[in-house]
């Protein structure tokens, strides 16, 4: 079984893994890390998203040794302690999550868009979500909160 | 108002949790010396299953076991129940056949249970499933419900006639004769409402776990109602008592119906991890979703409108075939009847209505509640011919609307479809839709629109539907197994903090906030001070769950009435402590006052005394507060509403976009206008999705084609607009908080409102009907075919 390394939330972890183990699998269950979720098996729904050297990635799409050397961020590294990082609070503060399933996707997800367009606008934040399902809240909200946390986070 | 207590939009409670990666859905959940399940499924629609050879796959690596339906026959175990009874015309009980959670002989469906391989990871299981042998012989499958009641049509069971289920009906045939005799106008459609997949982003997952030291099985499922999960399962399959039961359903990804019912792979996984004394791991995959879950609406519609020459509803027919699919789920039969054919007088004054319903098995997954649960089915329809009816006479939509809206004095109104509405203004809502929609600049706008080379519509629907799914004694009397009320207990500590045990499940709907926001409110206590438990049987008295927009209009109330349980018991106790008579104590704002004094207590002192009782009249006062209530309204809830869609088609390659969406609901008392916010948007999301992209195909073979987010077009934010929600209230007359229920309106109200909206954009053409979903294609081809006829 091969050995993989790679950091995640800043912290160097290893782990022996079968080849085709999935980045998903390797966070969720060696590394005991849940906030990463799976809602698909065909990489449409992008709950599993993280981001891998800053790009958010579908983890169900990534082969744990293909992040072998990576730099890994989930959903459980955004929080500086108590406090909840610029966007996640805006989707708290906009109701942008109902049952939260697809939430650590959708943050990760929005996070890589607004490091790559500091202000988008409500049809850039649309068509940037292509690759997130969400089936609560009609992503209204969501558009919302993406837009208000790019604000917050000084775009 | 507080900012914390009704009518507030308080930010919720559970999101820190959810937004940090905290959750605790069931598939974070691992068990020590947990195994791990892969169901074997059938590859065919209907098949004999000749023998099943497990052998090599016994012997695989690792391993654990491999059961089949001939071993959990052998050892007693009973078929997944339906919790609800239909009567047929005739008075003979619906067709119930049996329901094995792993088949013995024959599959029903592709993706029926056949095997379960147990082993110490999830890949193991997956591959030594692939050793097992079972040899098929392929049968005859029916998909087609038309085909289905044909003669000489393939049976799904041999034992059930022309595979219809149950031939129902409601209503007094004669006094619709009548109506349509005097008919000046009548209006006909046929319509069928698409099959659509929930498609809760959390898949289903079970962990089975069994206790050798105590005898007691745990289960740790996605479940909308664990109660409901433990007492079907635990009486009815398996034969477990209650107190060895426990079943647990902590944080649900979504359920919108498709986790309310008792699945097999509940039953499967508890009874194998008493056989092999080691917790067990089931989770689907998405695939394993789309043809194991249940599936939503699939109804086929006949219906004629009588009208008089001005447009006055005179008499409704309606006619329905409804897919059961292989099996009754546990509600399945009641969606078409009840939830449906009751809901057919809408908002109007249609005094004469006639339903019939014939519900039919087919080789196909199941069908059960999705999302609005036979409402949608009959708020399509009849929106659907009342604008059709409106078209043919030359009047305005909105004008034969108004003209038949039951009018705001005369409620209570009774149906003649059975149902007693207790409240409502339908006028209010719609007049206020009319309003925020700017339905008097659509003229300018369609001109705009048709200069840019764009079919500009605006379509109506104006709904009511039934929530609460209670009373009990009128849901016994119309079929049901079980009670439908709901329970609750609240716990005071002693330091005056507050935890609430609810019946409701939340899987989205923020119980835990307006929940709280209740308590806060009742005993002027802090919102932080209290938290609300639910979906644990092991914690929770009882309840019976998550569906039919219930968690306010009937949990809400069960804690309210404990609320007041907790408060007459608090007055005592102050009373005795201020030496003075109870009728004397005033309680505002968290302080029992003796009247025209001030003399007064705190409600954290006055729980501090309940628990530190040193000089109680024991005989005349407990100790403790701690109540506990169950409540069992004395009617249905009605929220209705008016919802308009504005759309704009391309001719030139039949893309509907929907630019304006407008929903104004009366859904009684609002606690949380964030949160009703947010429901009536994922309904009307969810609406959208059916009307333009939504559809559950199979190919005549029972194959299921649209079987992944590849092939089953699910909604995404470029699909959708902004969703534009307002209120107008009117109260509930039957319940303390007025409520009525938020979580479905969107999904009833929705789907008309976009559908007559593009018949609208497309009556240029002279196009008049279109089916759901109007994709592209269907919309293009429409547009061909009309400009073909000429």
């Amino acid at each position: 079984m091969p050995t993989v390394s790679m950091k995640v939330n800043g912290v160097d972890v290893s782990g022996d893994v079968e080849a085709r183990t999935l980045l998903v699998q390797f966070l969720r269950e060696t590394l005991d890390m849940t906030g990463t979720h799976v809602g698909c098996d065909t990489s449409q729904c992008g709950a599993c998203c993280v981001l891998m050297n800053g790009d958010s990635v579908k983890s169900c799409s990534v082969l744990a040794v293909q992040a072998e050397g990576a730099e890994i961020t989930t959903i459980e590294g955004l929080a500086n302690g108590d406090e909840l990082h610029p966007m996640q609070d805006a989707f708290r503060q906009n109701h942008g999550l109902q049952c939260g399933f697809c939430t650590p996707g959708m943050v990760i997800s929005a996070i890589d868009l607004v490091s790559k367009n500091p202000k988008p606008t409500e049809k850039e934040v649309r068509e940037w979500l292509e690759g997130n399902l969400c089936r609560c809240t009609g992503y209204h909200n969501i558009v919302k909160a993406i837009q208000a946390g790019a604000q917050a986070m000084g775009g | 108002m507080t900012d914390t207590g009704i009518g507030a939009a308080v930010r919720r409670k559970e999101d820190h949790r959810f937004l940090t990666g905290r959750g605790t859905y069931t598939d974070d959940i691992n068990r020590p010396g947990q195994t791990y399940a892969h169901i074997l499924r059938s590859p065919h629609a209907h098949a004999r299953i000749k023998s099943i050879d497990v052998s090599a796959a016994a012997k695989a690596s690792g391993v654990v076991a491999v059961f089949t339906g001939a071993d959990m026959a052998a050892d007693g175990v009973g078929g997944l129940p339906c919790g609800w009874q239909i009567h047929s015309k005739d008075g003979s009980p619906m067709a119930e056949p049996a329901h094995p959670p792993l088949v013995t002989d024959k599959v029903c469906h592709v993706g029926d249970q056949v095997a379960v391989i147990i082993a110490e990871s999830r890949t193991q299981a997956k591959d030594a499933a692939e050793k097992i042998n079972v040899d098929y012989e392929e049968l005859p499958a029916v998909i087609d419900m038309t085909a289905a009641i044909k003669d000489g049509s393939p049976l799904t069971h041999d034992d059930v006639a022309a595979n219809i289920c149950y031939d129902w009906h409601l209503g007094e045939k004669e006094p619709v004769d009548e109506g349509f005799a005097k008919a000046k106008h009548v209006a006909k459609i046929d319509i069928v409402n698409n099959r659509l997949i929930a498609n809760a982003i959390e898949p289903r997952v079970a962990i089975g776990d069994y206790d050798p030291s105590s005898g007691e099985y745990t289960l740790y499922t996605t479940s909308q109602n664990p109660h409901v999960i433990r007492l079907l399962m635990g009486a009815f399959v398996l034969q477990i008592p209650e107190h060895k039961l426990r079943v647990v359903a902590p944080d649900v990804g979504g359920g919108f119906g498709s986790k309310i019912y008792h699945y097999a792979e509940e039953a499967i996984l508890t009874w194998a991890a008493g056989k092999v004394k080691r917790p067990i791991k089931w989770t689907a995959e998405r695939s394993e979703s789309f043809i194991s879950d249940c599936h939503g609406r699939d109804h086929v519609t006949h219906a004629e409108l009588a009208l008089d020459g001005d447009g006055k509803f005179l008499a409704l027919r309606v006619s329905t075939l409804a897919n059961m699919g292989a099996y009754l789920s546990t509600f399945a039969p009641c969606i078409p009847t009840y939830l449906h054919g009751t809901l057919l007088a809408g908002v109007y004054t249609t005094p004469a209505i006639y339903v019939e319903v014939k519900a039919v098995f087919t080789n196909t997954v199941p069908v059960d509640a999705y999302r609005g649960a036979g409402r949608p089915e009959a708020s399509y329809l009849l929106e659907r011919l009342v604008d059709r009816a409106a078209r043919e006479m030359g009047l305005d939509p909105a004008d034969i609307r108004r003209k038949n809206f039951i009018p705001a004095d005369a409620f209570p109104y009774q149906t003649p479809v059975a149902l007693q509405y207790d409240s409502g203004d339908y006028t209010a809502t719609f007049d206020a839709a009319i309003k925020i929609a700017d339905v008097d600049g659509f003229a300018a706008r369609k001109a705009a629109a048709g200069k840019a080379g764009k079919l500009r519509g605006l379509g109506y629907s104006t709904y009511v539907e039934a929530c609460g799914i209670a009373p009990s004694a009128v849901a016994g009397a119309l079929g049901a197994r079980a009670g439908l009320y709901e329970s609750a207990e609240v716990r005071v500590h002693p330091t005056g903090s507050v935890t609430v045990f609810a019946g409701s499940h939340s899987h989205g709907q923020g119980h835990e906030t307006t929940f709280a926001q209740l308590v806060s409110d009742s005993l002027g206590i802090p919102f932080e001070n209290v938290d609300v438990v639910h979906g644990d049987t092991g914690k929770v008295q009882f309840g019976m769950g998550t569906y039919g927009s219930r968690s306010l209009a009937v949990g809400g109330e069960a804690i309210m009435k404990a609320l007041g349980k907790v408060i007459d018991k608090a007055t005592k106790i102050a009373a005795h402590v201020l030496e003075t008579s109870e009728a004397d104590i005033e309680f505002k704002d968290g302080q029992f006052t003796v009247a025209g004094t001030d003399k007064s207590m705190a409600f954290g002192d006055v729980a501090l005394t309940a628990y530190v009782p040193h000089n109680f009249p024991h005989e005349t006062l407990e100790p403790g507060l701690d109540e506990s209530a169950f409540y069992d309204p004395a009617n249905f809830t009605f929220p209705a509403g008016c919802h308009i869609c504005e759309v704009e088609v391309d001719p030139e390659t039949g893309v509907v976009e929907v630019i304006d969406f407008t929903a104004v609901d009366d859904v009684g008392r609002v606690i949380n206008p964030m949160i009703v916010e947010g429901q009536v948007q994922g309904g009307v999301a969810q609406g959208i999705g059916q009307a333009l992209l939504e559809e559950c195909v199979y190919d005549e073979s029972g194959q299921l084609v649209t079987g992944s987010y590849m092939d089953y077009t699910m909604p995404r934010a470029s699909n959708l607009p902004n969703i534009t929600v307002a209120n107008e209230t009117t109260l509930c007359a039957h319940n303390s908080l007025g409520v009525k229920g938020c979580g479905e309106v969107g999904a009833i109200g929705s789907p008309p409102a976009v559908i007559n909206a593009v018949v609208d954009a497309l009556s240029d053409f002279g196009v008049t009907d279109i089916a759901m979903p109007a994709t592209p294609e269907k919309v293009w081809r429409a547009i061909q075919s009309a400009q073909a006829a000429g």
